[in-house]
């Protein structure tokens, strides 16, 4: 039985005081002990930013890859080995400035994994630059005249990639994300979790404060997660009222579920002897 | 009469199917007991144009090529314009009169023969597709060459279903009958089973082969990208990923393949991604992540011209110093080139090997003329390069004393592997700087530790292939001249020296298969002996040359250069040769 003493590491953590960071990340240990997902079978994978140093905070299997690049790199882990728990952790402008190309093929492959995305709606280990989440107006070193386009729709553009789990998270309510971590893993599917996240230092807009002024609770407003369309419905409330929670809940089948002829294989079971490959020679005769 | 040593050229608009039947031609001559050389030439579109297809078959091995043609089927007026040159004296043409006449002026030549055949009207009579055409050409061929039909049926009931095969053998046979009654004993060449003829040679492409030794070295994820030339593999892998038990996946591009393979291949899963130069490019940053996580996916290259798109469906060995240099920061990798099919199997299988043995990227360089001709070959033997996986540790559960460190500190810098899943052992990873656990680090004195370490690896590399075949010497040691060279240019060499000993020309080549870590010493010793170097490179700035000035601070006394994005054709080779002699 996994405890949070076993997912302690014995690195020193660089986040601000106060960062949204730490509330994802208690959520995710609390997640992996109610799970009892023992640590070896688990894998983080992180990308580059202030979120990325996930992997220096949770005693678990782990990859800390390139800027953008965690779906390919955590699919190609829960491809060869589906019996690994793997959690991709990612950043926005990670994910939906960088990465944004794989965040739909990913949603459509639907490898049995999931996606959180730290979205503090600014970049700030660069040091507080505009991102695409961050809302028209928003004033940074890189925009000092304020945001000109509107802000990318990542729920909006799950739902409509065909995903099959679509939630958000805020991380000043941590036992709620929790939940949401915890449905996530237990979907069998793609699973991506959208997670405000205060960032204490270079967002001087979208604070603890304006989100929990604004958030309300799917679960508490009747939504049906089996809806797509009442769930893109709400995907695109923006403004005094924001929801959080699961909008869309409904599995479809993985794709290792088209993959039979590797369902039982456990591919890191590597023959040691060469493989016989007489039948494809012989057809080149 | 020329007996068993024929080279054709089928031609005609892309879309007619002229790979195809070049293929099946270079087929039936495998079947009746020749060594086939076969190569295309096809430009970047689906319909129109002017594709071609070329087959050398010879009762001698044949390793390119020819620079000239003896029998030419032509599918449009076009084939015959742009290839009169390149027809021997007594050379003929296949062609259907009923939808092509040639006048004596746009001919030019008055030796060649022209064998008028009603392709479309027998195709139309036998109510069969229009791409059909070129069956009954094929069998035409046959009967001029008065060879076999019967290897041809063959051969034919091997590629269709049975359905189709028979109307293309009848097809096939409308041809045959209609040279045969009014073309007999016209021709100059001839084909003629010899002792060998059967199942026992393979004719396959440098990418079926690389595919071929993936399979038997364990892949068991394969991640790309659709890129000419290197599409083939992926198009090779998919059908057999349920035989062969494995994943084979098409991503959304090359950035997703690299770090895909990464991520199987830190899963303790062989796995393997191909691409061009452009794909190539997106992958460079997933390659130094790579290096910095000492994981050990193969990489495959397949160059074509650049830069940027260049001649997209052409050869080039232009990427070499990329290979060599991709990514940022220094690392240690593995660049390998081989130069025929054979070696896209073996070397393939070695890359695998090195990878995973030294934890680092392995890079397999080809081009499309290696990775798209078709060459004859000896059934591989599987069993000549073994699977070796390093510093695996296969057991379900980790036993160390010690915390498991998945980059711990070790005499050759290489550290034992666990996977993700074994029991006891949490194994972590990190582009960052790390230490021993995988936790990023920024100390000096660590991330100096780190490197030195991953450098220890390419020592130890470096070290182990001094057993291995890093270069190839051919020819007789003592020669008038020693050609230096590396990858797919190695067939129209081989040719060219033949083609120079006729002429008491005593020519041998170097052939240099490990690119990095450069075999330096090895060479040395060659050129230390040799009366004149000579590189044969199909690019602009001779890029092997450089690499020798820089390990072995001697420069070559003559290059030999082609970047027309065509392969060096052997006959024209040896004129260049002598030139510079």
């Amino acid at each position: 039985m996994v405890t949070l003493d076993d997912l302690k590491t014995p690195e020193k953590n660089t986040w601000c005081p106060g960062c949204g960071n730490f509330g994802i990340l208690m959520a995710f240990k609390k997640a992996l002990i109610d799970l009892n997902i023992e640590r070896e079978e688990a894998v983080l994978v992180s990308g580059i930013g202030c979120h990325g140093k996930m992997i220096n905070s949770v005693n678990i299997n782990g990859f800390h890859g390139i800027h953008g690049r965690v779906l390919p790199l955590a699919q190609g882990i829960k491809l060869a080995n589906p019996n690994l728990t793997v959690v991709g952790f990612a950043g926005d402008a990670d994910q939906y400035n960088e990465g944004w190309g794989h965040f739909a093929h990913a949603i459509r492959t639907n490898i049995d994994m999931t996606l959180i995305v730290h979205d503090n709606m600014v970049l700030g280990l660069t040091t507080g630059q505009a991102t695409s989440t961050s809302q028209p107006g928003f004033k940074s070193k890189s925009t000092p005249f304020g945001v000109i386009p509107p802000m990318l729709n990542p729920l909006a553009h799950a739902l409509v990639s065909n995903g099959t789990f679509v939630a958000r998270g805020f991380s000043g309510d941590m036992l709620h994300l929790k939940g949401l971590i915890v449905e996530a893993i237990k979907h069998r599917g793609f699973a991506f979790i959208d997670v405000f996240q205060p960032c204490v230092t270079f967002n001087y807009l979208n604070t603890y404060d304006w989100f929990r002024q604004r958030v309300y609770k799917l679960e508490e407003a009747g939504h049906d997660v089996t809806d797509r369309k009442k769930a893109l419905e709400k995907a695109f409330e923006w403004g005094d009222r924001i929801p959080i929670g699961i909008f869309y809940n409904k599995e479809r089948p993985t794709y290792h579920d088209n993959l039979a002829h590797v369902k039982d294989e456990k591919l890191t079971k590597l023959p040691t002897k060469n493989v016989d490959i007489t039948s494809t020679i012989n057809e080149m005769m | 009469m020329i007996t068993n040593k024929i080279s054709l050229l089928v031609g005609g608009e892309a879309g007619a199917g002229i790979t195809r039947s070049g293929f099946l031609f270079a087929k039936t001559c495998l079947r009746g007991g020749l060594y086939v050389f076969g190569a295309n030439d096809y430009q970047s579109l689906i319909r129109g144009g002017h594709n071609f297809y070329t087959v050398r078959a010879d009762a001698e091995m044949v390793y390119s090529q020819a620079d000239t043609i003896d029998l030419l089927l032509a599918l449009n007026k076009e084939t015959i314009l742009l290839h009169k040159q390149e027809l021997v004296s007594g050379a003929g043409i296949i062609y259907d009169g009923d939808q092509i006449t040639i006048t004596d002026e746009e001919l030019g030549r008055n030796n060649i023969k022209l064998y008028s055949v009603p392709l479309r009207k027998t195709v139309k009579e036998l109510e069969g597709p229009p791409i059909m055409e070129n069956t009954v050409a094929l069998g035409a061929a046959i009967a001029l060459l008065d060879y076999d039909p019967e290897l041809l049926n063959e051969v034919l009931r091997d590629t269709f279903s049975p359905k189709t095969a028979e109307l293309n053998i009848e097809a096939a046979k409308q041809g045959y009958n209609y040279t045969t009654e009014h073309y007999r004993n016209n021709f100059g060449y001839k084909l003629k089973k010899t002792a060998s003829a059967g199942k026992h040679k393979i004719f396959l492409t440098g990418n079926e082969a690389i595919g071929l030794g993936a399979l038997n070295a364990g892949c068991k994820l394969y991640a790309a990208y659709p890129m000419t030339p290197a599409t083939p593999i992926l198009h090779f892998l998919a059908p057999l990923d349920r035989e062969y038990k494995m994943v084979v996946i098409q991503v959304e591009n090359e950035i997703a393949a690299v770090n895909m393979v990464a991520g199987a291949s830190f899963t303790g899963v062989r796995s393997m991604t191909a691409t061009s130069g452009g794909g190539f490019c997106l992958m460079s940053e997933g390659l130094g992540m790579i290096g910095m996580t000492e994981t050990s996916p193969v990489i495959v290259l397949v160059q074509r011209p650049g830069p940027s798109t260049g001649l997209p469906t052409y050869t080039a060995q232009g990427d070499l110093r990329f290979a060599i240099h991709a990514s940022q920061g220094e690392f240690p990798r593995v660049v390998i080139a081989p130069g025929n099919v054979e070696e896209c199997f073996c070397k393939t299988i070695e890359a695998f090997n090195l990878a995973e043995k030294f934890q680092i990227p392995a890079i397999i360089i080809s081009d499309k003329y290696l990775a798209e001709s078709n060459e004859t070959a000896e059934p591989f033997d599987q069993h000549r390069i073994r699977i070796d996986r390093g510093q695996l540790i296969t057991e379900t559960e980790y036993t160390g004393k010690e915390e498991y460190k998945r980059h711990k500190f070790t005499e050759n810098g290489i550290s034992p592997r666990a996977i993700p899943g074994t029991k006891g052992a949490i194994v972590r990873t990190n582009a960052d700087e790390h230490n021993e656990l995988g936790y990023t680090t920024e100390d000096p004195a660590l991330a100096t530790k780190m490197a030195d370490k991953r450098f220890k690896k390419l020592d130890a590399l470096t070290k182990e292939l001094e057993n291995y075949e890093t270069v190839k010497l051919y020819g007789p040691e003592e020669a008038d001249a020693t050609i230096i060279a590396w990858g797919s240019t190695k067939g129209p060499i081989r040719e060219a020296m033949k083609i120079l000993s006729n002429e008491d020309i005593t020519v041998n080549y170097l052939q240099i298969v490990y690119l990095t870590p450069f075999p330096a010493s090895k060479i040395q010793k060659i050129q230390q002996s040799a009366k004149k170097t000579i590189i044969v490179e199909n690019n602009k700035t001779s890029q092997l040359s450089s690499l020798i000035q820089e390990h072995l601070l001697r420069t070559v006394d003559h290059k030999i250069l082609k970047y027309d994005g065509r392969p060096f054709n052997p006959e024209a080779l040896a004129r260049s040769i002598k030139e510079v002699l």
